[in-house]
């Protein structure tokens, strides 16, 4: 084991110990690349440890890396990078979340609202909704590939039904949870029907409604790598699978890290939608 | 009984409350919270409910507005029984009875959705300014004070042009300061538009300050006590014998003694 990584992990945590003595706070993004800093020497420590010398026929001893190091994950990564591979698997890899994820809005939001307005609805469907929510979209994958065959159909399948139960039973709440004072404004000012829906359930669950979805979008992300592992040919969960039965592992990583960043893309672009004007008084605002 | 007049004759109540009672069922007993409530409203009138906290004057409001209905006994207004809310009796709530996702202008125009559009504009313009928000059109409800959220609320209300309005502890949520204030601010508007106006409070200053009439309500469940009338123009002097009187008399009716 090498004493740099060791040494690196050691005086980033002193910078952070520091940096909550000081009175005037550090840039907003010092705390976080120490906390980056620190996973990053753990991680080499980690694959030192896993690394072992081989002696081989003509004397001569070998170091073998049974588990790639962030420099050599870096190094690995240069070239899909840089010729576009890895921008093609996201893409992919996107556009079924997109599919998947609009599904489920389209499907689940209608439902959770009308779930969530009439009781009777809520006792025929919650049941059901709550039974189906805790089996993982993993376990669906046979029936994925027995009804849409090993095409973007069953991936896509399997993204909408990781999004579509978080995305019915936060709108149910959402709308269970909006005040009656709301209620009874609307109908003294005659709105009834879909009005009423329109100009007062819709938007005043509107804020719990965006929640679930940023939950969802995070569970339907997740849910990727395990729904290319269905016989795709792009996206970076087919990546992961295809590197691995390779035995490039350092791309596996990669492929990992890749996947992270986009997810905080993901929650970012989400949360955009919570400065919106008309949801804005949903959100407490949290100091950062 | 002699012959009734026609609806909507001076002599006709605008308001009819005809032995309301009200009974919550709980899971082991009844919760009495109405009893046998008897009370006549006229035309243009401004009659305060006066109450202890609990005592189940907002239970009467929302019977007589519609949004409950009335274990025994029944509500009529304009000699028509109540079946539900209606766009002519507006209610003002406490708080948050305006839209937080809509912004101050289209609060306002709420109940004008059925007109066309430049006479939408042309109403919610005056009462916007009318309770004194010009320049606050595009702003959000969670932008603005209390006082002005409850101005709102009003300018909301009155833009309907309702013949009767509700109004539930309006002015509980604010500091004493703004609520003086919109207590002027809610007379200047009833002498100029003279609609009917029930108003729930605890407040006994805010009664005397406000109503023609105080309707004393007892304790759960609740019987009127007393009906006070308040025979003092507007404005009223706060310093003047009579208001003391009255006072004294709605103290003393409640049950407790101002004198500490």
């Amino acid at each position: 084991m090498s004493w740099p990584p060791i040494a690196i992990a050691l005086v980033a945590i002193g910078l952070m110990f520091v940096a909550r003595r000081l009175r005037d706070p550090w840039p907003k993004w010092l705390l976080p690349l120490a906390t980056g800093v620190v996973f990053v020497c753990l991680w080499q420590i980690g694959a030192e440890s896993k690394s072992y010398w081989v002696h081989q026929d003509d004397g001569t001893a070998r170091l073998v890396w049974s588990s790639p190091t962030p420099g050599q994950t870096a190094l690995d990564m240069l070239q899909p990078l840089s010729d576009g591979t890895i921008l093609r698997h996201s893409v992919a890899s996107l556009l079924r979340i997109a599919a998947g994820f609009g599904l489920a809005c389209a499907i689940g939001i209608p439902l959770g609202l009308w779930a969530g307005w009439s009781l009777r609805t809520f006792q025929a469907i919650n049941p059901l909704v709550q039974a189906l929510r805790p089996i993982s979209p993993i376990a669906w994958i046979a029936f994925a590939i027995l009804w849409f065959g090993v095409r973007d159909g069953s991936a896509i399948f399997l993204i909408f039904l990781s999004s579509v139960f978080p995305i019915v039973t936060g709108t149910i709440t959402a709308v269970r949870a909006i005040p009656l004072i709301y209620v009874r404004s609307a109908q003294n000012f005659g709105l009834a029907g879909l009005e009423l829906f329109r100009r007062v359930v819709f938007p005043a669950a509107l804020p719990q409604i965006i929640t679930s979805l940023r939950i969802a979008l995070g569970i339907a992300w997740v849910v990727i790598v395990a729904a290319e592992m269905i016989a795709v040919d792009s996206g970076l969960g087919f990546l992961i699978t295809d590197s691995r039965n390779a035995g490039n592992y350092a791309r596996v990583a990669g492929a990992m890290i890749c996947i992270g960043l986009i997810g905080i893309g993901l929650d970012w672009s989400v949360r955009q939608l919570e400065t919106l004007e008309s949801v804005r008084w949903g959100f407490r605002k949290i100091q950062s | 009984m002699t012959e009734r007049t026609a609806p909507g004759a001076a002599s006709d109540p605008k308001v009819r409350i005809a032995d309301v009672s009200m009974v919550f069922p709980r899971k082991h007993d009844e919760l009495h919270v109405l009893d046998r409530i008897a009370l006549d409203v006229k035309a243009g009138e401004f009659v305060c409910i006066l109450g202890v906290s609990g005592c189940g004057k907002s239970t009467l409001l929302n019977i007589v507005g519609g949004f409950e209905v009335p274990t025994s006994g029944s509500v009529q207004i304009d000699g028509k029984p109540v079946t539900g809310p209606d766009p002519r009796r507006v209610f003002v709530f406490q708080e948050y009875g305006i839209f937080p996702w809509a912004n101050v202008w289209d609060n306002v125009a709420l109940g004008l959705r059925d007109k066309p559009r430049d006479e939408q504009a042309r109403i919610t313009r005056h009462y916007v300014d009318l309770v004194g928000l010009t320049g606050f059109e595009e702003t959000f409800p969670n932008e603005l004070s209390g006082g002005m959220r409850q101005r709102v609320a009003l300018a909301r209300a009155l833009a309907v042009s309702p013949d009767v309005v509700f109004m539930d502890e309006p002015l509980g949520a604010l500091d004493s300061l703004t609520r003086l204030q919109m207590r002027a601010e809610i007379l200047r508007l009833w002498q100029r538009e003279r609609m009917t106006i029930l108003f729930v409070t605890h407040d006994v200053d805010e009664t005397i300050q406000l109503a023609d009439r105080i309707v004393v309500m007892s304790p759960r469940p609740a019987r009127i006590t007393e009906i006070v009338n308040v025979p003092l123009a507007h404005p009223r002097d706060i310093g003047s014998p009579e208001y003391g009187r009255i006072k004294n008399r709605l103290y003393e009716l409640l049950g407790v003694s101002h004198a500490i």
